[in-house]
């Protein structure tokens, strides 16, 4: 995707040169500023814990050292809480793609006779809900207070990745194909084994990452639903470890160790526990940034 | 009723597959809805919502005279728009600027930069930007203390600063997501229009005013009227995240306020009030969800159903 404008053989002028020079500069500053803090972030996470808190990292870590890892990697919550939220992420998308398909499939269907009502039944609850107290008090009658499978059932179906799915199924499976398989004798079930799930790696692929990221970013769930702390995923350690400032139980050092040396420690622990909780995401994110692209526009798109 | 099962026979299979999504949005939506009559009763757990004394509108004028009502609402709104106002023309302008790069290369390093904080939890972020704000330990502190000598003030403990940070830490993740649906409208643009502004003289700058912005208008316009839709819509996560009993003034927002009489304050939890406030807001909330999107229909032919 060339600028469409700027041809070679077109002669740029002193203004276009000054524009593009001007544009392009505050390109770059935008993405130093988004940039910067993730830099800092990874390399404070790998400086000692004095020079983090008399604030002397600045681009590059300062005193290079892995201690910040070795007590993350010691401290036992982290270890729950990524195996949780493995669970949780994994568990989940599976079940979230499943129902999002078996429901997108026949509301993609012109002939559904209830398609109307169904599909107005999953917008609608895009538009309203019960909220917090009544959908608590469901999850309560369910018995699913402190269950793992709080955190994979609600949510189940994302009404927008629901739309996507439909909308893509709707826009790229030919209605001769569905017609001549008919004749052939392929049942509704039967097509969508031989073809929908075939031709829809792309949409699967789009929403499976979208419901990923969500589940391993949620928090909110896990924070209203969950007490056991063995079924906390990494997000609910993490408010604790970095916003309310527990203090992890072996991370700070011996009485001789000075107090700046482990108020330090405690800065650098934190920094190394953000970066072992996003690395995941954000090094398998460049290769799969075009399914997320391609999830924007779909959505913005209407059958 | 014989015709009606007749008629849907042969399609007995679609029924099959709509039956767990049905029973689904059933269970976590509808039920819930349902739920919501406890706004409408002094909600007893050990009576049920059946055997619930009925109080009828008690709890909403409860809230609408609570001394903390105002103050609620102001905060909600006023994030909110402050969040619209600095969060909406910042990804049109960098999409604009983006599409006048040149090297194709480059802008898309910018672009997977740009995009990388949306991906990043509302927790880390949180914390990172308690991290780099701290006064004591934090970038922030370090760059203040070397410019005028004394350590600043703490941001997070003060209420002026509260909303930009909010605010700004929201522009700073989203922007660059944001800016997709742009991005897309401007690569739509039609070379021949840029060409045709060529010829007669058109600078890139003036092309940026007189083709770029023109064309993109219709996808600005209903983004606008639909971010305007989802100004009662403020999330729970971030405002409770960064609230701490200095800047809680500005920082309780409905959501949490909502959050702390149901849920957080134990054996004071007051189910009937919390779902009262809650469907207030949902209430707000659908109200200008559908004003804004028949709206934009008139406008501009498009809506979200």
């Amino acid at each position: 995707m060339k600028d469409s404008s700027a041809k070679p053989h077109m002669k740029t002028s002193g203004s276009d040169r000054r524009f593009y020079w001007t544009v392009e500069i505050l390109v770059a500053l935008l993405a130093l500023i988004v940039l910067y803090p993730l830099v800092l972030t990874l390399s404070s996470s790998f400086s000692s814990g004095k020079a983090v808190t008399t604030g002397r990292v600045f681009l590059f870590p300062v005193e290079f050292t892995l201690k910040g890892y070795e007590e993350v990697f010691k401290y036992q919550k982290v270890w729950i809480g990524y195996k949780n939220t493995f669970l949780y992420t994994f568990g989940g998308t599976f079940i979230n793609v499943c129902m999002t398909l078996i429901c997108a499939y026949p509301l993609s269907r012109r002939e559904f006779p209830d398609r109307k009502f169904f599909t107005f039944l999953f917008t609608f609850s895009m538009l309203f809900s019960g909220g917090l107290i009544p959908t608590y008090l469901v999850m309560r009658d369910l018995g699913l207070i402190n269950s793992r499978w709080a955190l994979m059932l609600p949510g189940a179906i994302g009404v927008t990745q629901m739309i996507v799915t439909r909308t893509f199924i709707h826009s790229t499976i030919p209605e001769s194909l569905v017609e001549a398989t008919q004749i052939d004798g392929c049942s509704f079930t039967h097509f969508f084994f031989r073809f929908i799930l075939p031709l829809s790696k792309a949409v699967i692929a789009v929403i499976s990452l979208q419901y990923a990221i969500a589940h391993w970013n949620a928090y909110f769930n896990a924070f209203i639903y969950l007490s056991d702390y063995k079924k906390y995923p990494l997000q609910v350690f993490l408010r604790d470890i970095l916003i309310m400032n527990e203090v992890a139980e072996n991370a700070t050092g011996t009485e001789a160790d000075m107090l700046a040396e482990r108020q330090g420690m405690a800065d650098v622990l934190k920094y190394a526990l953000i970066v072992v909780s996003t690395a995941p995401i954000l090094c398998i994110y460049p290769f799969v940034q075009k399914y997320f692209v391609q999830g924007v526009l779909i959505g913005s798109l209407k059958e | 009723m014989k015709r009606f099962f007749q008629r849907r026979l042969p399609y007995w299979q679609m029924y099959l597959f709509m039956l767990l999504p049905a029973v689904y949005i059933i269970t976590f939506a509808y039920v819930p809805m349902a739920g919501l009559r406890i706004a409408f009763q002094e909600f007893n757990i050990t009576a049920g919502m059946n055997g619930s004394p009925w109080v009828g509108l008690y709890y909403f004028k409860h809230f609408l005279k609570a001394y903390q009502f105002k103050n609620v609402l102001y905060n909600t709104l006023s994030i909110q728009l402050y969040g619209l106002c600095a969060g909406f023309p910042f990804p049109i302008l960098f999409a604009i600027a983006l599409n006048s790069v040149r090297s194709v290369r480059y802008r898309k390093f910018v672009q997977t930069v740009t995009y990388m904080p949306y991906f990043i939890s509302m927790v880390v972020m949180v914390s990172m930007l308690m991290q780099v704000f701290n006064p004591l330990t934090g970038i922030y502190g370090a760059i203040s203390r070397a410019l005028f000598g004394a350590t600043p003030m703490d941001l997070f403990g003060s209420t002026s600063a509260y909303p930009h940070l909010y605010v700004w830490s929201g522009v700073w993740k989203n922007f660059g997501y944001d800016s997709i649906i742009y991005i897309a409208a401007l690569t739509a643009v039609s070379p021949s229009l840029h060409e045709a502004a060529m010829i007669d003289g058109a600078n890139r700058f003036q092309r940026v005013l007189h083709v770029d912005i023109p064309t993109i208008m219709p996808t600005v316009v209903i983004m606008l009227i639909l971010s305007a839709g989802r100004i009662m819509s403020m999330g729970f996560e971030k405002s409770y995240l960064m609230q701490n009993s200095l800047n809680l003034s500005k920082s309780e927002v409905i959501a949490t306020f909502i959050y702390k009489k149901g849920l957080g304050s134990g054996s004071s939890n007051d189910y009937s009030y919390a779902t009262a406030i809650g469907m207030f807001n949902s209430l707000v909330n659908t109200i200008m969800i559908v004003l804004v999107n028949t709206i934009a229909r008139r406008i501009g032919e498009t809506s979200l159903w």
